[in-house]
C-alpha cells in the first residue's frame, strides 16, 4: 500500500522554499559581470518612427550600449505558432514582428530602444535620453474601429484590419435546423478583454558563455522548451546545442507566459554582443503593455429550438482582438480552442461559426487561463438562458432535456471534437444539491426582506485540453508537436530524479508528479525528485498550458515507468533464476510469482549501476529510460457551476454569497492541489464577470493600465467557494485525468452572469456584459424606473 | 550617497543607498534577502510586505533611508533556528494557501500582523477585509483565509473566540 500515491492530499514539497523565501525566481537570480537592460516603449498607439537619437542617452553615466530597431535587420521576427487558413483558401495574413519597433510603431507598449547600463536606475535615466521622432498616426484600438469602412490600417498588408475569416461546420444543416424552427433566440454577447495579472512581473536575463559560445536565458516561462525552439530556429538562429533556456520558480502564468516575448530574444542577442549578462524584470505598468492580453470577442449567437425546447442548431459569428501582432498562439484560441467547443455539453445536431480575426492598435491578445473555451461557454451558458425565459422554460429543465447521455460516449459532435466520456447528468444533479437550489426561493425572498435582489445562476461546461494530440493539432495548423517528455532517472541506490517538459509554476507539480512516481514504482516522497524548467536537464518538452501537464506530461512519466519496470524485471529475473515472465512488480517489490523470492527496487537499481552478477549480452547496464507520450485525443473536462448573489439596488453593487463548482476532471491525483486549481480558476472567472476589463480609449491608449484602474479580485471579492467532484475516466491515456487548470475560469463567468441577470428579473433585463459593475448595474436598474431616478 | 545601519532579522546590516532607493530594493538588491517580493508599482499587492519596528509595511512604499537605525523582519526571519516554521507559514502549508508562492511571503506577513493586532479574536469577514492590501492571483483566497483563521488560536494559545467559518 502507498500512503502518497494517487488519490492521497500529499502536502506540498515546493511550500516549504516558498514560505521561507527562499524560492528561486528570476528576479532572484544575478549573474556574475550582470548588467541591467531597460525598454524605451512607445506611448503612441500607432506612429511613424521617424527618428530615435541615441546620441545624448549613449554618454549618460554607466551607459554600456544602445540597441534600437536598426541592430536587428539581420535577426528574424517574432513568429507565431499557428497558421490559419480562411474560408477560401488563403494562409491568414501574419506581419512581421521585430524584435525591437522598426519603421512604425503598433501599440503603446511597442519597444523602440534597449539600454544596457551598469545599474537598473541607469539604464532608466538614460532611457530619458533618447530623443525620439514619432509622427503620430490615426490608430484603431476597439473591434468595430477597426473593421470599419476606411478605417486606419494596422499593417498595410491586412486590407481592412483582418487577420483571417474563418468557419467551421455545416452552414447547409444549421440553415434546414432555423427553416423548422418554432423559436429562433438571439443574443449579441461581449467577452471582455482581460489582463492576466500574475503577481510575478516577467523577467529575464540573456547569458553568453564566450568560452563555449553558448547562449543562456533565464525566463519566466510555462514552457522553456518551445522558447528555445521559436527563438534559437525563428529569431537568432542559435542552434539548439548552443542555447540553453531556464525556467526556475514562476510565480504564476495563467498562459501569458506561453509566448515568446520580444524581450528574451533582445536580452540574448544582446548578451552575445556585449558579452556580459543583461538581466530585465518588468514593473507592473510594463506588464500591462506588454503582456498579452485575454477574450476581446464580439459575437452574435442565434439558438434555432423545437416548440419542445430541443436545441436544432446553432449559428455564432465572432469577432476577435489579435492586437497589433501575431502572439505566439493567438490564431488558435478564437478558432480551435473556442468555435469546435460550441455543442458544450449538449446535443445541438448543427453547428455553424464564423470568425473573423482583426489587427487593432493594441497588446496582443493570445491565451489566458481557458483559451477560447470561456468565450464559447460563455455564449452558449447564456443563450441557453434566455431561450430557457423566452420559451416559458425552467433553466433546470431545458439543460436537462439537451444533454448528452452518458450512454452516448465516445460523442462526435458537429464541430470536429469527438468526447471520449462524461456524465454530465451526475455533475448537474450533483452541483445543484450542493448549492441547495431547492431552497432558493426562500433565500431570494429573505434577501428581498432585506431590500436586496438576489439571483441564482448555472453553468454547464465542456472543455478541450490536454493538448493536444500532434497529427489532429498540426492538421488544425499547428506548426508544432504537442506530446510530452519524461525521462526516468534510477540512482543506484534506488532514489528517483524524474526530469519533464511540463513546468510548475503553482501547480505543485513536484508533489504531484513524485505521487505518481511513489504509486507505481513504491519509491518513498523524499527519494523522488522532480526536476523541470531547464532545456539544459530535461531531454524536451512542450511545457504546461491547455491542462496537459497530468494528461500528456504525467502519462510520458508512467510509460518511462513502465519502462523502467520490465527493465527492472529482466534483471530480477536473472538474479533469481527464474523466468521474466513469472515475475511481478508490485509495492515495490519484484517477486517470483508463486514463492517467496523477491528483491527491492533498490536492490535491482543497485544491480543495474554495479553489473557483477547481471545479464550483460543481453542487456546494458543502467536503469534510466526516456518516454515521448503523444495523446490519442484532447481530454474532456467537465461540470456544472452554480453561483449565488445578492444585489444592492440603491447601488448596483453585486456581492457574492456563495459559489459551488461539481466538476468531472477524471482521475484525481492531488484532492487538495485539484480543489485549489478549481478555487483559483473560479476566483478568475468571477473577476471577469464582476470586476476586470482592460479599457482602450478610442485613441488606442490603455485607460486601466495599472493595479489601480484595473479591478483585480481581492479576498472580500470572493465567497467561499465549494469544490465536488463527479469522475468519470478519460478512456485514452494511462492514467483516466483529463486536467482541472483551466475549468474554474471556463465554467464560472456564465454561472456569475446568470445569477446576475437573474436576480434583476423584475427590471426587465435580458442580458449584462461582463464585467457587471455597479455603475453598469445602477443603470439598468434607473434605466427601468426613469421618473423615479429624476424625482 | 547615504550609508545606513539597520537590524534585519536580528542581524546588523549597513549599506550605502542612493536617496531614491526603497527599502524593498535595500532589502533585494543589496542584502540578498530575495524573499521579499515586488508584484507592482502602484502599493497595490503587498508582495513586498514586511515588518519595520513591529509594524506592518509595504517596502516597496519606504524609502531605505527612512528606515535607518530601524528593526525589520522578513519572511527569512520567521523561520525559528531549529528550522521549525512558524504558525502561520506552518497553517499555510497545512490548508494548502499557496501555489506559486510569489504572493506568500507578503500574504504570510500581513496575516501574522492580522493576527497579532486582531487578540479578541477574527471573523471570516475581518480576514478577508484584513487581506484588502494583498493580491492572490492563484488560489482564490478560499484557503488563506481558512490558514490564517487556523494560525491564530497557535499564536495567541487558545481556541478562537468568534470562529471564522
Ligand atoms: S510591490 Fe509593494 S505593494 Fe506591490
Ligand atoms: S500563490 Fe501565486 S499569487 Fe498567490
Amino acid at each position: 500500500m502507498v500512503v502518497d500515491g494517487i488519490g492521497a492530499s500529499v502536502k506540498r514539497k515546493e511550500d516549504l522554499r516558498f514560505l521561507s523565501g527562499r524560492g528561486n525566481y528570476v528576479d532572484d537570480m544575478n549573474r556574475p559581470g550582470q548588467t541591467f537592460a531597460h525598454f524605451l516603449r512607445s506611448d503612441v498607439p500607432h506612429g511613424k518612427l521617424n527618428k530615435v537619437d541615441i546620441s545624448a542617452a549613449l554618454k549618460m553615466p554607466g551607459v554600456v550600449a544602445i540597441f534600437t530597431g536598426d541592430d536587428f535587420t539581420g535577426v528574424g521576427g517574432i513568429p507565431c505558432g499557428w497558421q490559419i487558413h480562411s474560408k477560401d483558401g488563403t494562409p491568414m495574413v501574419e506581419p512581421r514582428h521585430p524584435v525591437l519597433a522598426a519603421g512604425k510603431v503598433r501599440h503603446v507598449g511597442d519597444p523602440i530602444a534597449m539600454v544596457v547600463a551598469e545599474t537598473k536606475q541607469q539604464a532608466k535615466d538614460a532611457a530619458e535620453a533618447i530623443i525620439l521622432d514619432i509622427e503620430t498616426l490615426p490608430a484603431v484600438a476597439g473591434l468595430t474601429a477597426a473593421l470599419a469602412a476606411g478605417a486606419p490600417l494596422v499593417h498595410d498588408e491586412a486590407a481592412g484590419n483582418i487577420c483571417f475569416d474563418w468557419h467551421i461546420g455545416d452552414k447547409a444543416a444549421v440553415e434546414a435546423g432555423f427553416a423548422k424552427a418554432h423559436k429562433i433566440v438571439r443574443l449579441d454577447l461581449v467577452n471582455n478583454r482581460l489582463v492576466p495579472n500574475a503577481m510575478e512581473p516577467r523577467a529575464a536575463i540573456g547569458d553568453y558563455d564566450v568560452s563555449s559560445g553558448e547562449y543562456t536565458l533565464y525566463t519566466t516561462s510555462q514552457n522553456p522548451h518551445v522558447i528555445r525552439l521559436l527563438m534559437g530556429a525563428f529569431v537568432l538562429s542559435i542552434p539548439e546545442h548552443k542555447l540553453r533556456v531556464v525556467a526556475p520558480d514562476v510565480g504564476g502564468g495563467f498562459g501569458s507566459k506561453i509566448f515568446h516575448y520580444a524581450e528574451e530574444a533582445a536580452l540574448t542577442w544582446a548578451a552575445g554582443k556585449v558579452k556580459r549578462p543583461i538581466k530585465w524584470t518588468a514593473d507592473r505598468t510594463e506588464a500591462f503593455i506588454t503582456d498579452a492580453h485575454g477574450r476581446d470577442h464580439i459575437s452574435t449567437a442565434e439558438l434555432a429550438l423545437d416548440a419542445e425546447g430541443h436545441f436544432l442548431a446553432l449559428k455564432v459569428n465572432t469577432q476577435a482582438n489579435m492586437g497589433a501582432y501575431l502572439s505566439t498562439f493567438a490564431p488558435s484560441v478564437p478558432t480551435y480552442l473556442s468555435a469546435t467547443l460550441l455543442a458544450g455539453v449538449y446535443k445541438t445536431p448543427a453547428i455553424y461559426a464564423e470568425v473573423k480575426a482583426v489587427f487593432t492598435n493594441t497588446v496582443p491578445v493570445d491565451a489566458y487561463r481557458g483559451a477560447g473555451r470561456p468565450e464559447a461557454t460563455f455564449l452558449l451558458e447564456r443563450i441557453v438562458d434566455v431561450a430557457a425565459r423566452e420559451m416559458n422554460m425552467d433553466r433546470v429543465e431545458i439543460r436537462k432535456k439537451n444533454f448528452i447521455p452518458k450512454e452516448a460516449f465516445p460523442y462526435q459532435t458537429p464541430i470536429a471534437l469527438q468526447y471520449d466520456s462524461g456524465d454530465y447528468m451526475a455533475t448537474f444533479d450533483g452541483c445543484l444539491k450542493a448549492a441547495d437550489y431547492a431552497g432558493f426561493e426562500a433565500r431570494r425572498k429573505a434577501s428581498a426582506a432585506k431590500g436586496k435582489l438576489r439571483g441564482i445562476g448555472i453553468s454547464t461546461y465542456v472543455e478541450a485540453c490536454g493538448i493536444a494530440p500532434s497529427a489532429v493539432a498540426g492538421a488544425l495548423g499547428a506548426r508544432a508537436g504537442l506530446y510530452e517528455v519524461a525521462n526516468i532517472r534510477v540512482h543506484p541506490t534506488g532514489s528517483v530524479t524524474v526530469f519533464t517538459g511540463a513546468h510548475s509554476h503553482g501547480q505543485g507539480h513536484e508533489t504531484t508528479f513524485a505521487q505518481l512516481v511513489s504509486e507505481q514504482l513504491g519509491v518513498a516522497h523524499d527519494m523522488i525528485d522532480i526536476v523541470h524548467g531547464d532545456t539544459g536537464k530535461v531531454p524536451f518538452g512542450m511545457g504546461t498550458y491547455g491542462s496537459r501537464s497530468l494528461s500528456v506530461g504525467g502519462s510520458a512519466m508512467v510509460k518511462a515507468m513502465d519502462k523502467i519496470i520490465d527493465k527492472g524485471k529482466k534483471i530480477a529475473a536473472h538474479l533469481m533464476e527464474a523466468d521474466v515472465h513469472d515475475i511481478e512488480f508490485k509495492d515495490g517489490k519484484f517477486s517470483v510469482v508463486g514463492t517467496d523470492k523477491a528483491k527491492t527496487f533498490g536492490e535491482i537499481a543497485l544491480t543495474a549501476y554495479v553489473p557483477h552478477n547481471y545479464p550483460i549480452e543481453e542487456l546494458e547496464p543502467g536503469l534510466e529510460e526516456t518516454a515521448f507520450y503523444d495523446p490519442k485525443n484532447f481530454t474532456y473536462p467537465g461540470g456544472c457551476h452554480i453561483a449565488e448573489v445578492e444585489i444592492d439596488p440603491d447601488t448596483g453593487t453585486v456581492s457574492m454569497i456563495s459559489f459551488t463548482a461539481v466538476d468531472d476532471i477524471g482521475r484525481v491525483i492531488n484532492p487538495m492541489i485539484v480543489e485549489g486549481q478549481v478555487q483559483g480558476g473560479i476566483a478568475q472567472g468571477i473577476g471577469q464577470a464582476l470586476l476586470e476589463h482592460a479599457i482602450y480609449d478610442e485613441s488606442g491608449q490603455l485607460l486601466s493600465g495599472s493595479m489601480m484602474d484595473y479591478t483585480m479580485p481581492r479576498a472580500d471579492d470572493i465567497p467561499n467557494i465549494s469544490v465536488g467532484m463527479e469522475v468519470t475516466l478519460c478512456t485514452h491515456n494511462p492514467l483516466g485525468s483529463k486536467g482541472v487548470g483551466e475549468v474554474g475560469a471556463i465554467g464560472s463567468p456564465p454561472a456569475v452572469i446568470n445569477a446576475v441577470v437573474d436576480a434583476l428579473r423584475d427590471y426587465g433585463v435580458r442580458h449584462v456584459d461582463m464585467p457587471a459593475t455597479p455603475a453598469k448595474i445602477w443603470a439598468l436598474i434607473d434605466a427601468y424606473h426613469p421618473k423615479m431616478a429624476a424625482e | 550617497m547615504p550609508q545606513i545601519s539597520l537590524t534585519v532579522n536580528g542581524k546588523p546590516a549597513s549599506a550605502t543607498v542612493e536617496a531614491r532607493t526603497l527599502l524593498v530594493e535595500l532589502l533585494r538588491d543589496k542584502l540578498h534577502l530575495t524573499g521579499t517580493h515586488v508584484g507592482c508599482d502602484t502599493s497595490q499587492c503587498g508582495a513586498c510586505t514586511v515588518q519595520v519596528d513591529g509594524m506592518s509595511v509595504k517596502s516597496c512604499t519606504m524609502l531605505a533611508v527612512q528606515a535607518d537605525g530601524a528593526n525589520v523582519l522578513t519572511i527569512e526571519g520567521l523561520v525559528n533556528a531549529d528550522g521549525s516554521l512558524h504558525p502561520m507559514q506552518a497553517m499555510f502549508r497545512e490548508y494548502h494557501a499557496l501555489q506559486c508562492g510569489y504572493c506568500t511571503p507578503g500574504m504570510v506577513m500581513s496575516a501574522i500582523d492580522l493576527v497579532e493586532t486582531h487578540p479578541e479574536g477574527l471573523s471570516e469577514e475581518q480576514i478577508r477585509h484584513g487581506l484588502e492590501g494583498n493580491l492572490c492571483r492563484c488560489t482564490g483566497y478560499h484557503n488563506i483565509v481558512k490558514a490564517i483563521a487556523a494560525a491564530w488560536p497557535l499564536m495567541h494559545n487558545k481556541a478562537l473566540p468568534v470562529a471564522a467559518e
